[in-house]
């Protein structure tokens, strides 16, 4: 039975539960609520949880313990040197686990009986023909042993299939029936509930940051694996960048930490005086009719996809530096891609961020504060640079130091926008590339995973990583600090 | 409304520093100050009493212009301060707040040192030529505060970290510093207990000596205890304006002895 009608049946027994409970309990009572320690509803809510809850927990576990299970249980029973030379165990059983499919496919469209699937008499040579006949995808010809392991695996799923029906079935009817016992007026399902969404809470909590620690660990884990085959002294000391897939590559990460470094610096450059002014003008100066058109219309500008600006970059913005700057303007600039324009491109990108965030802290800053400077003489120009700005400073900072993570973690725009070459130079208008342009870039050819040129990818986006969760830190570290100041 | 030919003529012994006639304002459609005329006088404390919503802080704001700053608010009639009408074209709003210095209901220091709060204003208006002279203000509007004494060792922390009493006095002489002709207070007390109170009124007490104070206040108590002159505001109109003493033992108006005596509010 597939796992959605199992799923189907459970939730109609949760229903029914829901419907039976609260009628149980309102019997109970003679038809008068009042005598119910909880309302109805929860002792529906009751029966019901109790028979979900445990069947879907014990059915989400199945699912995940039986194929690991199976695979295990299969590959001890390969026979001895099945697996040839240079391939692995692994790609032995994904052969079993086609073949299997295959098999499968045969049986639900009528080519081959399910007596015949299971029968030993199966011929390997006309199974493989047949399959590739179906359409299936069979790499080599389907030996006997293969062709063995494919119908227990077939087997035993068949049976683990069945057993795990028959046990999520029969949890969600005893935890129903348990709950319609449970139901008196006495009994306090209103707590129950309280406490199984107290539960539900607790576990998305704890799913988020559990994530977060399997992704950092992984990481992690990916990173000390490249730093073992490739020395930590040459990534962070050498100062070339140049990957080779036959291997004696340079793998040095300054280039790149000097390309998204400069690319931010004048990507806020740009963001962070035209945010501010812009979020100062909304906030002080613009009329309401004004705020309430331009605000949207900039948040709609923080909408757009990376991608688009990285287009924009490409078609737009770096053709016209070209005409001032390149080979017919001043010289100093050899093609549309370069520091200049992915940076130019981001700080566009980054002005909404920046100004919507400093728009908000601005307008936090109590009117009292006007009033007050205001009241001693103060004109507004001088009300907003010597009271709000300092006011509302930490909360700038903090916006500023997001802007920036967000400039170091951009990555489209730099890889339409910056170029592909690795290289430290002053010159804003060479093309140099960042670290996250280089993770892509590393990862998306056809090498071999083991490699460190693949591997350095991770090692990069642990420096990313730290560096941003530097940034954040001291970003909470200053607001803090100015907190403590001002309040 | 009070009988204007004898209070004329009462007020005709002393300095007028302000002179409001047929003053309204409106927020939007609504009518907040209803045709007020008063006379305040100078080196004296004039109390604004009435219940909360009669339009006693729309009224003050209206005589240092810090009603320009909202949009809505409209403001007629004719505001005169030694003569000069504050509402006058050539008139500049921003200087106008330096003569005539406001404190305001919760405190509201700025988010800088004890020090730079009290130079704010003597900076911006260029007061001073050097740091010595600046530091002289700054001490003096801290003495005439009453809080020289509390934070001479602290000049340099901010502002913020003060108690609320000692907050409304930095903000009295941050309003100080800029030598005002006048200080609008509005409900300065309201915020603070009891022992803050009464070193503020005993301020407010001293500050009369060298400007005219107009304080909105309200506690009844209070008016009697600092003011001489009283105007009791009800439902935007002016009811009754005169020296305190009389406003408070024998009112000419019922409006204003129900309130006095608790029976509107
Ligand atoms: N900024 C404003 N916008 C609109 N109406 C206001 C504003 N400030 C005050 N008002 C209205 O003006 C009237 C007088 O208010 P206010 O002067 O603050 O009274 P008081 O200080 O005597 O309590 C009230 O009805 C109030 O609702
Ligand atoms: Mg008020």
């Amino acid at each position: 039975m597939p796992v959605i009608w199992l799923v189907l049946i459970v939730l109609a027994l949760g229903a029914g539960g829901y419907v039976l409970g609260r009628s149980r309990a309102l019997g109970s009572a003679g038809g008068d609520s009042r005598k119910l320690h909880s309302l109805p509803n929860y002792y529906g809510s009751n029966v019901a949880i109790k028979t979900l809850v445990p069947s879907f927990l014990v059915l989400a576990i199945w699912l995940i313990a039986q194929p690991i299970f199976v695979s295990s249980q299969i590959s001890g029973q390969l026979p001895d040197g099945i697996v040839p030379e240079g391939s692995s165990v692994g790609l032995v059983m994904a052969e079993v686990r086609r073949t299997a499919d295959g098999i499968g496919a045969l049986v639900a469209n009528g080519t081959m009986s399910a007596d015949m699937a299971a029968s030993a008499q199966v011929d390997p040579v006309d199974l493989t023909a047949r399959l590739q006949e179906a359409g299936q995808v069979v790499t080599s010809a389907i030996t006997q042993p293969i062709l063995q392991a494919a119908q227990s695996y077939r087997a035993m799923n068949a049976t683990g299939g069945m057993a795990m029906t028959a046990l999520v079935l029969l949890i969600a009817l005893g935890g129903l029936v348990y709950g319609l016992r449970e139901t008196a007026p006495q009994f306090r399902a209103r707590n129950v509930v309280e406490g199984s969404v107290r539960v539900l809470l607790i576990a998305a909590a704890s799913l988020a940051i559990l994530t977060t620690i399997g992704i950092v660990l992984s990481l992690l884990f990916n990173t000390v694996e490249f730093f073992r085959i490739y020395p930590a002294s040459d990534f962070f000391g050498s100062l070339t960048w140049s990957p080779s897939f036959q291997g004696n590559s340079q793998l040095g990460i300054w280039p790149l930490l000097w390309g998204t470094l400069y690319i931010s610096i004048i990507a806020l450059t740009v963001a962070v005086p035209i945010g501010l002014f812009a979020a100062i003008y909304l906030s002080e100066y613009a009329s309401k009719a004004v705020r309430s058109t331009a605000k949207p219309l900039l948040e709609i500008l923080a909408g757009i996809p990376t991608i688009v600006y990285g287009l924009f970059a490409l078609l737009t913005v770096g053709p016209m530096l070209m005409r001032v700057f390149g080979d017919e303007g001043i010289g100093w600039m050899q093609s549309g891609t370069a520091v200049m324009t992915a940076g130019l491109v981001m700080g566009i990108m980054l002005i909404p961020f920046v100004s919507s965030l400093s728009d908000d802290i601005i307008n936090a800053v109590p009117q009292a504060m006007r009033d007050g400077s205001l009241g001693l003489g103060a004109t507004k120009s001088e009300t907003i640079r010597q009271v709000v700005l300092p006011a509302a400073l930490p909360g700038i900072v903090g916006a500023i130091l997001l802007a920036a993570s967000r400039a170091i973690g951009e990555t489209m725009i730099v890889v339409l926008g910056a170029g592909a070459a690795a290289r430290l130079s002053m010159n804003p208008f060479d093309a140099m590339t960042t670290v996250t342009a280089k993770i892509v870039s590393q990862l998306t050819g056809d090498s071999d995973f083991a490699s460190p040129e693949a591997l350095v990818a991770f090692a990069l986006g642990m420096t990313l990583f730290v560096i941003t969760l530097g940034l954040n830190v001291f970003a909470l570290y200053i607001v803090r600090k100015y907190r403590e100041q001002y309040e | 409304m009070y009988d204007a030919p004898t209070q004329a003529s009462k007020l005709d012994q002393t300095d007028i520093k302000i002179t409001a006639n047929n003053v309204q304002v409106y927020y939007g459609d609504t009518h907040a100050i209803k045709d007020v005329s008063v006379d305040i006088v100078d080196r004296a404390v004039t109390a604004f009493i009435g219940p909360s919503g009669c339009g006693k802080s729309t009224f003050l704001r209206c005589l240092n212009r810090m009603n320009d700053t909202i949009d809505i608010c409209r403001v007629e009639g004719q505001i005169k301060i030694d003569g000069e009408d504050i509402y006058d074209r050539r008139i500049d709003p921003v200087q106008l707040r330096a003569k005539v210095g406001m404190v305001f209901q919760k405190p509201n220091p700025f988010p800088k040192s004890i020090y730079d709060n009290v130079a704010y204003g003597p900076k911006i208006h260029g007061m001073t030529r050097n740091k010595a002279e600046l530091d002289e203000v700054v001490e003096t509007a801290l003495r005439g505060a009453a809080l020289w004494d509390e934070v001479k060792d602290r000049l340099h922390t901010p502002g913020t970290g003060l108690s609320g009493g000692q907050q409304q006095r930095l903000c009295i002489a941050r309003a100080v510093a800029t030598k005002p002709e006048v200080l609008l207070m509005d409900e300065p007390c309201s915020a603070l207990d009891p022992i803050a109170t009464a070193q503020v009124e005993d301020l407010i007490e001293s500050l009369k000596e060298q400007f005219s104070v107009v304080i909105v206040t309200h506690s009844m108590q209070q008016a009697a205890r600092i003011s001489q002159k009283t105007a009791f505001f009800h439902l935007g109109n002016l009811v009754e304006y005169d020296d305190t003493n009389t406003i408070f033992t024998n009112p000419s108006d019922p409006r204003t002895e129900s309130y006095i005596t608790g029976r509107i509010g």
